[in-house]
């Protein structure tokens, strides 16, 4: 990474001459620059994260006297309280945290087969499967949630987490999918003809050799498929009216409507709690997630 | 890999053939019925005078949706705010990210604090980063007009709730929301370009800044490349974000298709008319990204 930047050291002294001018402004003047443009990106992605963090320290009269110097007077944390009991949070919460396990549950044990089958076998599945994943990208939400609205509402699955989990499902597999396929072409042929030759059985072989290889992969993958059920808006927003029944996203978005700025503490407290889970997941995978993505998208 | 694995492969195709159709089955079928059924039924929709609510009769309405669209001028304006929205975000959120993402591809001091900060708005549901930032936005208790006026500037813009500023607020917040997964894939494309065309490029003379535009860049093409055209789609279909922001408001100044469709159907009922739309925006971005795919594909030839 590094020799990117800097020339080799012999080039510099055999064109010092000729270039010296012009090399030694870059040197001095890029260094500088290229931190001025790193603290611009963040200040630019974390000011927003500290502000709400300080908001959620603000007790309700400090927020209110109009005095906005950044730091909290005192840390507050009644807010985080006061959010969980009014909003209804923890109940919203519960609720989010069932559709997302199961959906989680649902979606591994039926992606992790078919990515096995689309990682080795050489059927035109593979190509059908490609197209789907690319497709579903493409079509606008509204064009499948009408329908889908449609055909839940008639088997009784409208105002139903079952429901719910039902089209996170089917909305979280292609990325699911396209991560594992990558993870399962990772482990070589080899080990797995291995195993047959020293007289596993299939299912003894997948068991033993390419279930403990892939198990990072599959975390990975399942914690990202958590982490998109847990934070989803749109198909929560269609398919669940009963306030009872909301996920977390939805009490949120409701809670903000009807509170007015004297509750700023509060949402912003409750806009932290929301976002925890997911971020302590994804601070977690980080590193294996973006080597997934990138396996998945150049093994062919 | 596979020249070994091949002959062993042919010996066995019929067998595999119907051990991945089994494997792929339970995936199978929940995608048929809730992915490839109601896409294809939605599409259809589009062609009938479907309403919510019981016992209503759906009649083939043919070609009507869309003529009726065609004199729909609020559609098309929403239409044209969800252009200048997707493209201003994805070319913004495409030229940030690759600043970014060479900056992280240095070896600077507190490098891990920006590689984490970019990761975060990932991890962030919508609407936590819209409520987030119509908080930053307010224009009396906002940070940024604080900002505004102690450096001595007008300190008491509406941003979301101003004809003028709403949409262009607005794609400043959907590139900060969109970050991440262009940085990230930008930041492994970089990885991926050779250092040792980078030092020879070095040893004939050339300066970073030649060295960006003739190695680093054409190497990262692919990847610019796929993930533009992904950006682009995501954005142009995107809905939480705007909607908690300012749901479409002020005066549908920031209503993109997704959201009219979207009112179109659960707020006055019209399936029909809003799956058409549907179709509208699908045919649009699909001829975009044909173009857009046709280019790129012509200038890789050249």
């Amino acid at each position: 990474m590094t020799q990117t930047i800097a020339p080799p050291a012999p080039h510099r002294q055999v064109t010092r001459k000729v270039t010296e001018p012009p090399v030694r402004r870059m040197r001095t003047f890029t260094r500088p620059l290229q931190y001025l443009a790193l603290l611009g990106y963040v200040v630019f992605l974390g000011f927003p994260l500290l502000f709400l963090l300080s908001t959620s320290l603000k007790t309700p009269q400090e927020l209110q006297s109009g005095d906005l110097s950044f730091l909290p007077r005192q840390f507050n944390w009644a807010n985080f309280g006061n959010a969980v009991e009014k909003a209804n949070l923890a109940h919203a919460a519960g609720n989010s945290l069932l559709v997302a396990t199961l959906t989680t549950v649902v979606v591994t044990l039926i992606s992790l087969p078919a990515a096995y089958a689309l990682a080795r076998f050489r059927t035109k599945l593979r190509g059908v499967a490609t197209i789907w994943i690319l497709l579903s990208q493409v079509f606008p939400f509204i064009l499948i949630v009408i329908p889908v609205f449609l055909v839940l509402k008639q088997v009784g699955l409208v105002n139903n987490p079952i429901g719910l989990v039902l089209v996170y499902t089917v909305w979280c597999l292609p990325f699911a999918l396209w991560m594992l396929r990558g993870y399962v072409a990772a482990i070589p042929v080899d080990l797995e003809e291995a195993g047959a030759i020293d007289g596993a059985g299939r299912l003894r072989v997948l068991r033993s050799i390419v279930l403990p290889l892939l198990a990072p992969g599959l975390v990975a993958t399942s914690m990202f498929t958590f982490i998109s059920s847990w934070n989803e808006f749109f198909f929560a927003l269609v398919l669940i009216q009963d306030p009872g029944l909301q996920t977390l996203p939805l009490t949120l978005a409701r809670f903000f409507g009807a509170e007015g700025q004297v509750q700023l503490g509060q949402l912003a407290a409750a806009s932290l709690i929301a976002t925890i889970p997911s971020l302590v997941f994804f601070l977690l995978i980080q590193r294996r997630l973006t080597s997934g993505l990138m396996s998945g998208a150049v093994k062919g | 890999m596979t020249a070994i694995a091949a002959p062993r492969r042919r010996s066995r195709r019929r067998g595999d053939g119907r051990d991945a159709w089994l494997l792929v089955l339970p995936a199978l079928i929940p995608v048929v019925l809730l992915s490839v059924y109601p896409l294809l039924q939605g599409i259809l929709l589009g062609f009938t005078d479907s309403k919510a609510g019981l016992n209503q009769t759906v009649d083939f309405t043919g070609v009507e949706n869309y003529t009726k669209l065609l004199g729909n001028d609020l559609f098309w304006s929403s239409f044209r705010i969800g252009l200048i929205w997707a493209f201003g975000v994805t070319i913004l959120q495409v030229l940030a990210s690759l600043g970014l993402a060479l900056l992280l591809n240095l070896n600077l001091r507190l490098r891990w604090l920006a590689r984490t900060l970019a990761l975060v708005p990932w991890a962030m549901p919508p609407v936590v980063i819209a409520i987030m930032w119509r908080m930053m936005l307010n224009p009396t208790y906002g940070p940024v007009n604080e900002t505004m006026r102690s450096l001595g500037l007008p300190g008491d813009i509406n941003w979301l709730g101003d004809f003028s500023t709403a949409l262009p607020a607005v794609i400043v917040v959907g590139v900060w929301a969109g970050m991440p997964q262009t940085t990230v894939t930008l930041l492994a494309g970089l990885q991926n370009v050779s250092a040792d065309l980078h030092e020879a490029a070095a040893i004939d003379g050339a300066g970073t800044w030649q060295r960006f535009w003739h190695v680093t860049l054409p190497a990262l093409r692919p990847v610019i490349f796929a993930i533009t055209s992904l950006d682009l789609i995501w954005n142009f279909n995107s809905f939480a974000l705007v909607f908690v922001l300012t749901a479409g408001g002020p005066g549908g100044k920031t209503m993109l298709p997704a959201l009219f469709a979207y009112n179109e159907a659960f707020k006055y009922g019209n399936f029909g008319y809003a799956a058409a739309m549907g179709n509208v925006m699908v045919v649009v971005i699909a001829a975009f990204l044909f173009l857009y795919l046709r280019g790129q594909a012509r200038s890789r030839e050249s």
